[in-house]
């Protein structure tokens, strides 16, 4: 349930779950976006869940916090059996020319690089949310032993289809972008199509990613 | 190749279509985008007899060079911007907010914004450009909307689908107004900095910096302090927020920002100084005002109806 709804601005809804980041409570922030959603409510303009937030901007000439508020209040919440999640499995190549960080995570986490790839393979991931850059999927958690903080200097450029983790999440890079995540392979997988309008994004919150490992000719031959 | 068009000769630095930007994807992870500066974008298609909301040339700092092959047509550029009307016999200084005609031949040579970051060009009828959810708004990071995702390249040619019917022939006495101050409303992790760090952000002055484009507008000033975590649990942003992240400069999160972040928010800039807000450029001194929610609602109707006001004075 929302915890709290503050303004964000004069132009949005911040609505809080609670502190922790986990499944539960994201559940409850997708259930309340995919509720929202489904309403088409003229005046919103876009919706942002995340782990354990719903941030609701809305438009200032068709309404304003007060009302937005009460609305959102007084909404029926879908319950979870509406929820449809898909499970995708994403083929990773881990050859070292991808992996660009798989060292500085051997040194971070004093584990052998086998050691992190089975524990990465082996591992069922929730999508928490979509976004930073187009599509880009924020999938959790990774076991405790496999958490590394960001890159002391990000980099200009993470290649597109990079696989990286941070903390308790993994992300794929969709497009080329900045970033200071530690990279440990690359997906062939198109995972953003910006000319499907309808449903650009492969993985949506709520869905569950398997990661599966192919050889460097497989990638090379990769076809969708 | 249509009838009628242009040949970019010139790109200029930042050189984009823009309209009213695409709603209902922030959760995809694509941001609004859209003209930075929705009063001079809406002005100038009105100045040129379009629907206020078609889409335009959104230009910064040095435009782009046109030359133009067609029938007569109509042009209007809004901003504060210095350009010329090169003709076959004369080239003439052109006036912002006023309707003008080009004819076969005849060149658009866009030089500079004036103390302004970003400037206006409509074309009087329909461009020939592709919409991806309802928008022709381009994004080059994502690479979506207009012009393959890209902005305007050397040569490369803009296409005008249909011509209005009629010229005409308006004009708007404009007043350029002198940006005192940035008025904004508390963000929701103010409280992360300490009091003196609060003090800084409302009441020191803040030079934009150059790393300021259509995602963000970086500011340099006395550092901000933050004495809880310079980070937060990543999170939706929107428009107009300022984060501070570690090194205590804010950030403004700007019209094609990254969808979520970070870092702790301080601030958000209100709804009716965002038109303003971008239009500083690299070198400007800023300073913050903080107002209340009902003021920044009074404030953004004040700012609509100034708005409308301008638009009906082109009738």
């Amino acid at each position: 349930m929302i915890k709290n709804i503050l303004n964000l601005g004069d132009a949005a809804l911040y609505c809080d779950f609670g502190k922790d980041v986990n499944r539960e409570t994201n559940t409850q922030v997708i259930r309340y976006f995919k509720s929202i959603q489904k309403e088409n409510i003229p005046s919103i303009n876009n919706l942002s869940p995340s782990y354990n937030k719903l941030i609701i901007s809305f438009d200032l000439k068709k309404t304003n916090f007060k009302d937005l508020k009460k609305l959102i209040e007084n909404l029926n919440i879908t319950n979870e059996d509406d929820l449809k999640n898909k499970k995708i499995e994403v083929p990773v190549c881990c050859d070292e020319n991808f992996a660009l960080d798989i060292v500085r995570l051997e040194n971070k986490l004093n584990l052998k690089r086998e050691k992190i790839y089975e524990n990465f393979f082996s591992k069922e991931f929730f999508c928490y949310m979509t976004g930073f850059i187009a599509g880009m999927p924020f999938l959790g958690d990774l076991s405790k032993d496999m958490r590394a903080k960001r890159l002391e200097t990000p980099r200009v450029r993470v290649p597109k289809g990079s696989v990286a983790l941070t903390e308790q999440f993994a992300n794929i890079y969709t497009f080329e972008s900045p970033g200071g995540w530690n990279v440990i392979g690359n997906s062939p997988l198109r995972i953003f199509d910006g000319s499907k309008e309808e449903s650009p994004n492969l993985i949506s919150p709520g869905d569950i990613v398997l990661f599966k490992e192919i050889s460097k000719n497989q990638y090379e031959n990769y076809n969708e | 190749m249509s009838k009628n068009y242009f040949q970019v000769i010139r790109a200029g630095i930042n050189t984009t279509f823009q309209d009213e930007g695409r709603k209902n994807l922030y959760h995809v992870g694509i941001p609004f985008s859209g003209a930075m500066d929705k009063r001079n974008y809406l002005l100038s298609n009105k100045l040129v007899g379009n629907k206020i909301n078609l889409p335009a040339l959104e230009f910064a700092y040095q435009g782009p060079l046109l030359k133009y092959f067609g029938n007569k047509i109509n042009i209007a550029i809004t901003g504060d911007v210095n350009f010329r009307i090169k003709k076959k016999d004369i080239t003439i200084d052109g006036n912002c907010y006023q309707s003008l005609n080009l004819e076969d031949g005849d060149e658009v040579d866009i030089l500079s914004t004036n103390k302004s970051v970003y400037g206006y060009l409509a074309i009087g009828g329909q461009i020939d450009l592709k919409y991806q959810w309802s928008s022709c708004s381009t994004n080059t990071k994502a690479i979506i909307g207009a012009n393959g995702g890209k902005k305007f390249e050397n040569e490369q040619v803009i296409n005008i689908s249909k011509l209005n019917d009629h010229l005409v022939e308006k004009k708007l006495n404009y007043i350029h107004t002198k940006i005192e101050n940035i008025r904004i409303i508390k963000g929701t992790n103010f409280d992360y900095f300490s009091d003196k760090g609060k003090k800084i952000f409302l009441e020191k002055e803040f030079v934009v910096s150059k790393l300021t484009d259509r995602m963000g507008m970086r500011l340099e000033g006395p550092k901000i302090e933050n004495i809880i975590d310079t980070n937060i649990k990543s999170e939706g942003l929107i428009k107009g927020v300022i984060q501070v992240p570690a090194d205590g400069n804010p950030i403004v999160m700007l019209s094609d920002h990254g969808t979520i972040g970070g870092y702790p928010k301080i601030g958000v800039v209100i709804s009716a100084d965002y038109d303003k807000l971008v239009q500083l450029s690299p070198g400007s001194r800023v300073k913050f005002k903080q107002v209340d929610l009902s003021s920044a609602e009074n404030l953004f109707k004040l700012y609509d109806l100034e708005t409308q006001n301008l638009i009906s004075q082109i009738e």
